[in-house]
């Protein structure tokens, strides 16, 4: 079926602007007040935009096709209300109901002109319910898409923020792991340590999970291909900070942590890596305990191999 | 044709791998390798492969191999120099290499062969 009767609706829209503008608006102002968003004025100013752009849209061609060039000008005010209301907080739905909520107020001026024209009425109205469903999708799409793009910079952010690789000491490295393991972070992590390793020339990096809030076979298996890498490199892992209930499913999953040096806690680990690297810290009298025997923890005296 | 040299050192062999590997070069190697390890009796094999940008699975297990071989021949072998793309792709691929001893550079590797290392 064609889809004419450009000018006869810009002519529409024209005449009766004022009429539409009154019922759009208290539809509209409904829905912003919930949100605690947009002023009344605002609202007027944004269906006046959206109306002038329509009619300069459907005066240009009797032909309305909501995918032609002659509509560029109508999406982009579109996609930035649109991109504007996922912003505030607003629903799909409410996003879509810019430009729904115009359509009853439209059919029932098309009704009382053109009671007369049964055929002619039913041309248009087929006309507008294809370009306003058109446009209803088109801000629903643009609302999922600046939603996503929210999401996958989130998604970065927290790639970045999660990975750190701290030098405790001269020859050790730690990596506090926070959250859960997948497969990209996994990534991350190799990585960002493998790099730290060659630049500090650490022969021990302690892997600390305390923060990892599960751990099932994927992990698991994620975290032995890191203590694998490091391996290879010429460091030896530990892995830190794993709790009572982690320690049960890891045996009840019967994942072989066998080959790895486990520890209970980051300050257990620590003092095996002092032993490893033949460095001690010592308390009381220097000097007085043999590098290679950790004394207690109690100085901030640190002494070499 | 192209040879990767093997150079002597005591009691030791040291191998500095800095062109690119393919199979045949590998191959050669291996069969060097081994033979200078029982011409010279060395007790101890350093590879350095920290020129070494790109591995497929069979130079991998060639890594592996070798190093199995060495100890049959009653000497120890040390892969040093690792990058860290080198291991993740090893690892990736299964090759852990869990018989080969590794260090991070030729100097700590050196301390492993011959014992003075703090490991």
């Amino acid at each position: 079926m064609q889809t004419l009767g450009g000018t006869r609706l810009a002519r529409l829209f024209n005449e009766r602007q004022s009429e539409l503008l009154g019922e759009w608006v208290a539809q509209q102002y409904a829905i912003a007040s919930r949100r605690g968003g947009a002023a009344e004025a605002q609202l007027r100013n944004q269906f006046l935009q959206f109306v002038d752009l329509v009619c300069a849209a459907l005066g240009s061609s009797e032909q309305v096709d909501f995918n032609t060039p002659t509509w560029d000008e109508v999406r982009n005010f579109l996609a930035d209300v649109s991109g504007q209301r996922a912003r505030q907080g607003f629903t799909p739905v409410e996003t879509a109901l810019f430009v729904f909520s115009l359509k009853e107020p439209l059919f029932a001026r098309l009704r009382a002109d053109l009671a007369a024209d049964p055929a002619l009425l039913a041309e248009l109205t087929w006309t507008i319910s294809k370009l306003f469903d058109a446009m209803g999708l088109y801000t629903t799409e643009v609302f999922q898409t600046s939603r996503e793009q929210v999401i996958i910079r989130q998604q970065q952010e927290l790639l970045e923020l999660s990975t750190p690789v701290v030098q405790l000491l001269d020859g050790i490295l730690a990596l506090p792991l926070i959250g859960t393991l997948d497969s990209a972070r996994t990534q991350v992590v190799m990585e960002s340590l493998l790099q730290k390793i060659v630049e500090t020339g650490a022969a021990i990096a302690i892997i600390d999970i305390t923060g990892v809030p599960t751990v099932d076979t994927l992990v698991a298996q994620h975290l032995l291909k890191t203590v694998a890498a490091a391996r290879l490199m010429g460091a030896d892992c530990i892995i830190s900070g794993i709790r009572p209930q982690i320690a049960q499913t890891i045996v009840h999953l019967g994942v072989n942590l066998q080959n790895v040096i486990t520890k209970a806690t980051l300050a257990d680990a620590f003092i095996v890596a002092l032993k490893r690297t033949g460095k001690s810290v010592l308390g009381g009298a220097p000097a007085a305990e043999a590098p290679g025997a950790p004394g207690p923890l109690r100085g901030n005296q640190f002494v070499g191999d | 044709m192209e040879r990767i040299p093997i150079l002597r050192m005591g009691k030791l062999l040291l191998v500095t791998i800095q062109v690119d590997m393919h199979d045949r070069l590998a191959m050669t190697l291996q069969d060097d390798l081994t033979s200078r390890i029982v011409k010279d009796g060395a007790k101890g094999v350093l590879i350095d492969i920290s020129s070494l940008d790109v591995v497929d699975s069979f130079i991998g297990r060639m890594i592996g191999d070798t190093a199995a071989m060495a100890r049959v021949l009653d000497a120890e072998t040390v892969v040093v120099g690792m990058q860290p793309s080198v291991a993740i792709t090893l690892v990736e691929l299964g090759l852990a290499l869990p018989g080969v001893r590794t260090a991070l550079n030729v100097e700590k590797g050196m301390a492993l062969l011959t014992g003075t290392a703090p490991l």
